[in-house]
């Protein structure tokens, strides 16, 4: 199967149809539920944050995040982004609890200093690896993302991006940009030689643990 | 978007980060409606804290919302150990003193969380530049030449 991101950019790729498709494949939503878990206690929050979904597409991950109960320190409240304005049509039609923002991460996140608690990514870092015009580089993007991500989190605050590399080059890229920006980054492997694996950048942003509470 | 979310967007151009007059972005033509939500008290607790407090003053106002007190409750006004008239009944002795939301939580429940801007536009005070809100979704694009 040919890889989405090698064919376009995610704006023209989710269009109305495989928005939709990809909404209603219940493979894709059971991996979609799985990594978010995984996403989830990697966070390892304690009490109903304030998160941000990058790539939040139709809002599945929010669904869970929306519905995480107070026995489990939750439920919490999410702020999603997303290229792709179709995939946020679906979100709507879902009626997501989270806010959505049409916004390419790759231009940067538009919130104050400290805004979050936590973000979650499910399958979206490596869109930022494409360039559209000669004007931007893989590296401006990802760096423009990480540095304004590391900003909008509150100290003490974590991410987890679960992606899918091209190849080796292109996960030192993604792991390098994040941690110029500031973080603390480790990259945790599942499934490692299987179909399944999944590759995990959990992000700590320095000083203090996860509080929220 | 929730009133919440308000008072933590910015405006994405870069040069804006840094000018006090980006912040808040400024709602116009606003249409609000009320979508209901469960009150989460922890939530509303653990965020209280972060709010700038005098933006969203600002922005009530601007909305034609109620109006706020000039300082930000403590954490401490959001918990009451006497129980609400309409929770008296249904209260047991085991968690009659089990701190409960204040008013001023369900108000801040029903202001931060409840209360949307379902279209409009947000305008930053910097440089002028106007995000689009349609059925609640805000258009965060930038063209590349603003990036
Ligand atoms: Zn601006």
């Amino acid at each position: 199967m040919p890889r989405p991101e090698d064919s376009l950019p995610p704006d023209l790729y989710y269009n109305d149809t495989t928005s939709a498709q990809y909404t209603t494949s219940s493979r894709i939503q059971s991996i979609q539920a799985q990594m978010t878990h995984r996403a989830l206690s990697l966070l390892n929050l304690s009490a109903p944050s304030l998160i941000l979904d990058v790539g939040c597409g139709s809002g599945l991950s929010g669904s869970i995040l929306s519905s995480v109960p107070g026995s489990a320190g939750g439920p919490h409240t999410w702020i999603g982004l997303d290229i792709s304005a179709s995939m946020l049509g679906v979100a709507l039609e879902r009626e997501a609890e989270g806010d959505l923002f049409l916004a390419d991460a790759g231009q940067g996140v538009p919130f104050r200093p400290g805004t979050f608690d936590a973000a979650i990514s499910i399958s979206a870092v490596q869109w930022l690896c494409n360039v559209e015009s000669g004007t931007e580089s893989a590296e401006g993007r990802l760096n423009r993302f990480f540095s304004g991500l590391y900003a909008a989190l509150r100290r003490g605050g974590r991410a987890v991006c679960q992606f899918y590399p091209r190849d080796d080059r292109q996960k030192d890229l993604i792991c390098g940009a994040a941690k110029r920006a500031g973080f603390g980054a480790g990259l945790l492997e599942d499934g490692v030689g299987t179909k399944q694996e999944k590759k995990y950048l959990v992000l700590t942003v320095g000083g203090g643990e996860i509080m929220g509470g | 978007m929730k009133i919440l979310t308000l008072n933590f967007v910015t405006c994405a151009r870069k040069a804006c980060k840094a000018s006090p007059a980006a912040f808040p972005l400024r709602p116009r033509e606003a249409e609000l409606e009320i979508v209901e939500q469960d009150i989460n008290p922890l939530f509303v607790r653990n965020v209280l804290p972060r709010l700038e407090w005098d933006a969203l003053r600002e922005v009530c106002g601007e909305l034609g919302l109620q109006q706020l007190p000039s300082t930000a409750p403590s954490p401490d006004d959001l918990f009451t150990t006497t129980p609400a008239a309409a929770d008296t009944a249904m209260a047991d002795a085991a968690d009659a003193h089990e701190p409960r939301p204040s008013q001023l939580l369900r108000d801040l429940h029903t202001l931060l969380l409840e209360t949307t801007m379902r279209s409009g536009k947000l305008v930053c005070g910097n440089c002028g530049h106007e995000y689009a809100v349609k059925e609640g979704i805000a258009n965060f694009l930038l063209p590349s030449h603003l990036v």
